[in-house]
């Protein structure tokens, strides 16, 4: 019983958080840059930061992350890091010959007020900055938001410093993808080839985060937006924001700058979440859906009636990422399951105000805790007064689901001790079943290791 | 060791004050450090005749944490030991957080050592208690007694309540003490029975009226204090006497900040006729 501190009494805390489910604004950050093809994320402020930002992502994709870092020394703090950042960026493109260099700020150099900006310009003003390079940025403090945060913060910069309209559109759609898997992004291409629609999707982390074993290896693997697909951007016909929390201030300021429509949709996680991206898809492009994918869902909905008995009723705690959990909450509800427990660490009422319509009809009941203050402590303390049947989020919920013996499903960031995420999609209709197998297996396996004799079925 | 700290509204004449007091403390024979807590690095010049010192900070910066006390503590009149933290250029960085470092390592390097035999070491920090690193010499029972410069006017009265605030706040924890209020004269109407009462409700005593004279403006720009420039001078005698009040001052209160009203009340019955 790790977590056997955890009082099953529930008292209204002021300020203790134990457990956030969230992490820091610069991991966000730090992930949206390495979505970009040839992009070296870099840290102004101390090592730490850049280190453990660095190890979370390492840890979670299985492959080396790099970033560089300020690092901050006590002159630093006094003086202001411009002389580091500086010195930094020349070094760099020296020795590490990326791209683009896209600079996040920490809670260090926020609090003592760096101008980011205006160092990037002094930069670029020394010829710090090679011909053809770039230095791109954002302000990520992490006492403010969290990672999704961050990773909407960096996309912003992107569009900030690359897309530009040229006064002509091209026939291309831009989609502005939420915080998902490698995986994910190369299922959301593979959707829009099946389609004929010409996308230009990012980030784009495939080909990064889940490059392949060649026996080379490349510093800047193959994967990523590149440069001029960015700079396009603004000249495209439409957007397609996946996801709220992480992409709707992009696609606003791309709109703003560059006047480019938009949409923001729910990631396309579960069936209605995919239906509405395909048909967003399909009026953007002016396309029809192909038989393919009208199949791919077919089979969707087969597994979904066929294993019906096994999802209904079922009790399940979730949490993880807003932009994550609605779609989720929404294929719980149309698999028949029940969705007793959320909580998601970014502060925003609009999740709550999409929860509760989703959940206005089957769980109005069910309890809900959004913000900085969301913890999985208090997650716990509600499984002790009234269990589950499954939950699912990071692995950071393995210790609810020990000490409460409950089956236990990882999805959404980190993910430290399991395989597969960054390989095998959860979004679109596959994705989905993806997701309707997991499901099962824990249940079934449950069902299996809880039935007496009599009732082990070879069949179910 | 008797560690002071003097604090006030910005302007106010802290650093004339300190280092003209200071003056009056070295003339008695005591054995002092000044410690310049103003990014400006401007505390220390009248006693050491000018702004040539090299502060904590910028040695730091250009040298590392491999400093050698004597690169950054200078002899003034006196003699005294004179240091400044110094600070970023305005603008950048983080002047507080600067005033923690220095702090910190002039400890380090054993400034406030035995070997000294330092009675009293001055830190003149810059204007209002505006974050955690300004309150440094606060914290931790480094200064014991602070005294603030005030003058009848209601910003100066307002931001010494301010601070007032910020003495309580330390007090249980570091053992800080309010030893009083030193006016600078501003020809205010009133000026020192208003600032005697201002002192009375803060639970504190007024312990001198500095009035008002030409002879700091002439004697700072000789980069002098007045008691070396003209040592005859009647505003000479004025700091030795401020000198040996502090000296002899025994007065140390937890004050008792007042409510904006009743200050405001205060200026009304005595400031404005």
């Amino acid at each position: 019983m790790l977590l056997r501190h955890t009082p099953k009494e529930i008292k209204e805390r002021k300020a203790l958080t134990v457990n956030p489910a969230k992490t820091c604004q610069p991991i966000g950050a730090m992930y949206a840059a390495l979505g970009i093809h040839g992009c070296m994320p870099h840290s102004h402020g101390s090592q730490g930061c850049c280190a453990y930002h660095r190890s979370a992502l390492t840890r979670h994709y299985k492959e080396p992350v790099m970033a560089a870092t300020s690092s901050f020394t006590e002159g630093s703090s006094v003086f202001g890091g411009q002389a580091n950042l500086i010195q930094a960026i020349n070094n760099i493109f020296t020795i590490y010959n990326p791209d683009i260099i896209a600079v996040h700020t920490t809670c260090l150099s926020e609090t003592i007020g760096d101008d980011v900006n205006q160092i990037c310009q002094k930069a670029r003003d020394d010829g710090k900055v090679p011909e053809g390079k770039h230095v791109i940025h954002c302000n990520t403090p992490s006492y403010v938001g969290s990672h999704i945060t961050g990773y909407s913060n960096m996309l912003k910069g992107i569009i900030k410093y690359f897309s530009k309209s040229t006064g002509v559109k091209k026939d291309q759609i831009n989609i502005i993808s939420g915080w998902i898997e490698p995986s994910d992004m190369r299922e959301i291409k593979n959707i829009v080839n099946q389609m004929g629609i010409k996308v230009v999707l990012f980030p784009d982390t495939s080909d990064i985060l889940d490059a392949p074993q060649t026996g080379v290896h490349a510093f800047y693997p193959k994967g990523g937006t590149t440069i001029p697909e960015l700079t396009s951007t603004g000249d495209s016909k439409f957007s397609l924001a996946l996801g709220e929390f992480a992409t709707d201030a992009a696609a606003k300021d791309l709109d703003s700058k560059c006047k480019v429509k938009f949409k923001t949709i729910d990631l396309p996680i579960g069936l209605s979440a995919t239906d509405r991206f395909i048909v967003a898809l399909s009026n953007a492009a002016d396309v029809d859906v192909p038989s393919s994918i009208t199949e791919e869902r077919g089979r969707l909905v087969d597994i979904i009636t066929d294993m019906q008995q096994y999802f209904y009723n079922k009790r399940v705690a979730l949490f993880g990422d807003p932009d994550q959990l609605i779609p989720l909450t929404e294929l719980l509800v149309d698999l028949d399951m029940k969705p007793v427990y959320i909580v998601s660490g970014t502060s925003g009422k609009v999740f709550d105000r999409r929860i509760k319509e989703i959940l206005a009809e089957s769980m109005p009941d069910a309890k809900v805790k959004n913000g900085a203050n969301a913890d999985l402590f208090l997650l716990h303390q509600w499984i002790k007064n009234d269990p589950v049947d499954l939950i699912i989020g990071n692995t950071y919920g393995k210790y609810i689901a020990r000490d409460e013996d409950i089956p236990f499903l990882r999805m959404g960031f980190p993910i430290l001790d399991r395989v597969g995420h960054s390989y095998f999609p959860t979004v679109g209709y596959s994705g989905a079943m993806r997701i309707l197998e997991k499901i099962l297996n824990l249940l079934m396996d449950r069902q299996d290791r809880d039935s007496s004799e009599e009732s082990f079925e070879l069949v179910m | 060791m008797r560690k002071i700290a003097i604090y006030g509204k910005g302007g106010i004449g802290k650093s004339t004050t300190t280092q003209n007091t200071v003056a009056g403390l070295a003339e008695l024979g005591k054995k002092i450090m000044v410690v310049g807590c103003d990014p400006k690095a401007d505390s220390t010049r009248l006693l050491l005749g000018g702004l040539a010192q090299k502060t904590v900070l910028d040695t730091l910066r250009e040298e590392g944490e491999d400093i050698d006390l004597d690169d950054i503590i200078k002899e003034g009149f006196g003699p005294t030991r004179c240091v400044e933290s110094g600070g970023p250029e305005p603008g950048v960085g983080c002047a507080g957080r600067g005033i923690i470092t220095s702090i910190n390592l002039l400890e380090q390097l054993g400034a406030y050592g035995d070997e000294h035999e330092l009675e009293y070491a001055f830190y003149d920090v810059l204007g209002d208690v505006v974050c955690g690193g300004f309150a440094m010499p606060m914290r931790e029972g480094k200064a014991k007694e602070i005294y603030i410069v005030v003058s009848g006017e209601m910003m100066a009265m307002y931001a010494a309540n301010n601070i007032c605030k910020g003495i309580v706040k330390f007090a249980d924890s570091g053992g800080v003490r309010l030893a009083g209020l030193i006016c600078n004269s501003r020809q205010v109407d009133n000026e020192k029975e208003m600032i005697e009462e201002f002192a009375k409700k803060l639970g504190t005593q007024m312990i001198h009226f500095v009035p008002r004279d030409n002879m700091v403006q002439k004697a700072e720009i000789n980069r002098k204090t007045v008691i070396e420039y003209e040592p005859q001078h009647p505003q000479a005698d004025e700091y030795r006497m401020l000198a040996k009040e502090m000296d002899a001052n025994e007065m140390l209160v937890i004050p008792k900040p007042m409510e904006i009203e009743v200050l405001e009340h205060l200026l009304v019955e005595f400031g404005i006729v």
